[in-house]
């Protein structure tokens, strides 16, 4: 655990800022290199990383996989492509020799990134530049990141995240993790534990053990704790777990009734969540520190899967008011509550975009799944997936990404994490050990 | 499949001694258990009875919560062991087939389970002696993904634990 800890609690122990060799003007992005997310793209941006240097045989295999985890990042979102190195013409020696631009050029690589990679006081430091080969000058700064030698993934992390945010404009979200369930067993006899991992699947940990049934981890907006379900007492009721102590206590616990779907405010101080009593679901919010109890609705319908918008004022939750289950929004105080949701079929479990104008979430149709986006008005509504059984997104910080589960039909039938992105291109699945379900995706890390 | 029902028996046997409810497995131990307490089923107060020959679940039409004629039929038996066997309580189970969010069937799982309470309440047992728990679509008896096992899976199932009298 104590690597995790050091994980979780990670801080850069400095971020420099160092001058190129020659001063930089187009740091925003005025120049050709540039891809515009919106625009849907389809020819990914070719893109080259020789091996970061090694500034000694210590750190050879840190320069290595460091310049592997940025190239995986980046050709991971889809909009990037790297131009293999079997290609490249000029080796690059030394981090600081000027760059052969002609060299690039020739392999159509639009973008170059070089590196080093050292030790420093028992420190690693990776520093990095990113090139616009046909203007043939830098795009922005060099960069140094300085950290734990074990925290070498997040230094590659915020190294593509840098790369990723310079040419899209976007914010990035490689330097982020996703809580889960991971599953064992056979279909009738499911084993749940609570786990997490890095974004790409990597450093997976587990918090909870198979005793107990647990769903659908959320995590905090400061990315420390995370809100789950737990059959701990025999009955489903909401946990909070702090993430530097891996401790949990249960939130809401009152005897005999059900208590489930939690999901943070944006300040992180309080809880929206459903509460069952008496076979009838409602959503009600917690005030974390008071563990003071509002209901938010009062309705003998289902009302479940509760999201705050990113400013805090709304919350998004799906009802079966109607008859079939549809997505509705209203204030956070409660009251009345207007219907989103307008096409085919049955709509639950709307997470609101970090960015506050997407809402994305599971439509059931013709025997079908799908997971799908609309404005928060309910237009421009865009189905991006199609399965036996997709279920559950949620958002990349940036809100560009969407993770979901995806489960497979049969006796043999099994979960899995995907990854899309908000246009419907780049499905993919996530590396995890196992059978994986409910995730969700933190925040930047800080 | 034979060692899963023979395990089911002793752990059915076991349960009955501990006070129950709310077992990580939930409805699996006392209840379902084909072939599970053959010995004690001709008596009309074991807990075998109740289990195999009255039946301890109810099954529903998607989506829904209303009990059946023969869910009603069947709850109606399993209301007048009840208040023979006063040494008894139980949990109700309410469970989803796969097809729906998980939420979302949490929440049909507490109405059929709430449906079942309401019912046995209406026929006499008192409501301290019924509690209700949902499992959503976590806990399928049968896996293959037809009607055929969904609507197996669409269940109420009534489990019996030892009660105060005990």
């Amino acid at each position: 655990m104590t690597r995790y800890l050091r994980d979780i609690f990670f801080a850069l122990a400095a971020l420099t800022i160092f001058v190129a060799a020659s001063p930089v003007q187009a740091q925003s992005n005025s120049g050709p290199l540039r891809i515009e997310i919106t625009e849907g793209v389809i020819e990914p941006l070719p893109f080259a990383i020789p091996e970061f240097i090694a500034g000694s045989s210590r750190v050879e295999d840190a320069a290595s996989d460091i310049t592997r985890v940025i190239a995986a990042d980046l050709a991971g979102t889809g909009l990037f492509r790297e131009i293999p190195r079997s290609a490249h013409i000029s080796p690059i020696t030394s981090f600081d020799s000027p760059v052969q631009y002609s060299d690039w050029q020739a392999i159509n690589a639009q973008a170059l990134i070089t590196g080093s990679v050292s030790m420093e006081g028992g420190q690693l430091v990776v520093r990095f530049r990113l090139f616009d080969v046909f203007s043939q000058e830098p795009l922005g700064s060099g960069l140094q990141f300085v950290g734990d030698p074990d925290s070498w993934r997040r230094m590659a992390h915020n190294v593509a995240d840098q790369v990723y945010e310079r040419i899209t404009g976007e914010g990035g979200y490689f330097d982020s993790r996703v809580t889960f369930v991971a599953e064992e067993g056979p279909k009738n006899a499911r084993l749940k534990r609570i786990a997490i991992m890095d974004y790409d699947g990597a450093n997976v940990q587990f918090l909870t053990d198979s005793r107990s049934l647990v769903l659908a981890p959320r995590f905090s907006p400061d990315g420390q704790s995370i809100l789950y379900t737990s059959y701990e007492t025999g009955f489903p009721q909401i946990y909070l777990m702090d993430l530097g102590t891996v401790r949990a206590r249960v939130l809401d616990s009152q005897d005999g009734f059900m208590s489930f779907a939690p999901r943070f405010s944006p300040n992180g101080r309080s809880v929206v969540y459903s509460l069952e009593t008496g076979g009838n679901t409602d959503i009600y919010l917690m005030d974390i520190a008071s563990g003071r109890r509002t209901r938010l609705t009062d309705s003998p319908s289902i009302e479940t899967a509760p999201s705050f918008s990113p400013d805090g004022s709304q919350i998004v939750f799906e009802s079966d008011r109607s008859g079939s289950q549809q997505l509705y929004i209203m204030s956070a105080s409660g009251g009345e509550a207007r219907r989103i949701s307008r096409n085919a079929g049955r709509y639950g479990t709307p997470v609101w975009s970090p960015r506050g104008d997407l809402i994305a979430f599971t439509n059931q149709q013709g025997g079908r799944f799908h997971i799908g986006v609309m404005r928060t008005d309910g237009g421009e509504e865009r189905l991006l997936t199609s399965s036996f059984l997709d279920e559950g997104p949620t958002w990349a910080p940036n809100g560009r990404v969407i993770m979901f589960t995806r489960e497979t039909a049969g006796a043999d039938g099994a979960p899995a994490i995907y990854s899309v992105d908000i246009s419907g291109r780049n499905l993919q699945r996530v590396s995890t050990p196992g059978m994986a379900s409910d995730p969700s995706w933190s925040p930047l890390l800080q | 499949m034979k060692l899963f029902s023979k395990l089911i028996g002793v752990v059915a046997l076991l349960a009955l001694t501990a006070c129950g409810g709310g077992g990580y497995f939930g409805d699996s131990p006392i209840s379902g258990a084909p072939g599970g307490e053959a010995a004690g089923s001709a008596d009309p107060n074991s807990v075998a009875y109740f289990n195999q020959t009255i039946g301890d679940r109810v099954l529903f039409v998607v989506d829904e919560h209303t009990l059946t004629s023969q869910a009603r039929a069947t709850l109606d038996d399993q209301a007048d062991w009840l208040l023979r066997n006063m040494e008894f309580n139980i949990l109700v189970e309410g469970h989803a087939d796969e097809q729906g969010t998980r939420e979302y069937n949490l929440a049909l799982g507490a109405r059929r389970a709430a449906s079942v309470q309401t019912y046995l309440i209406s026929r006499g047992i008192t409501s301290g002696r019924i509690r209700t728990v949902s499992y959503g679509k976590e806990r399928p008896i049968e896996i293959c993904s037809a009607e055929s096992c969904y609507s197996q899976n669409r269940r109420a199932v009534s489990v019996i634990s030892a009660g105060p009298g005990a």
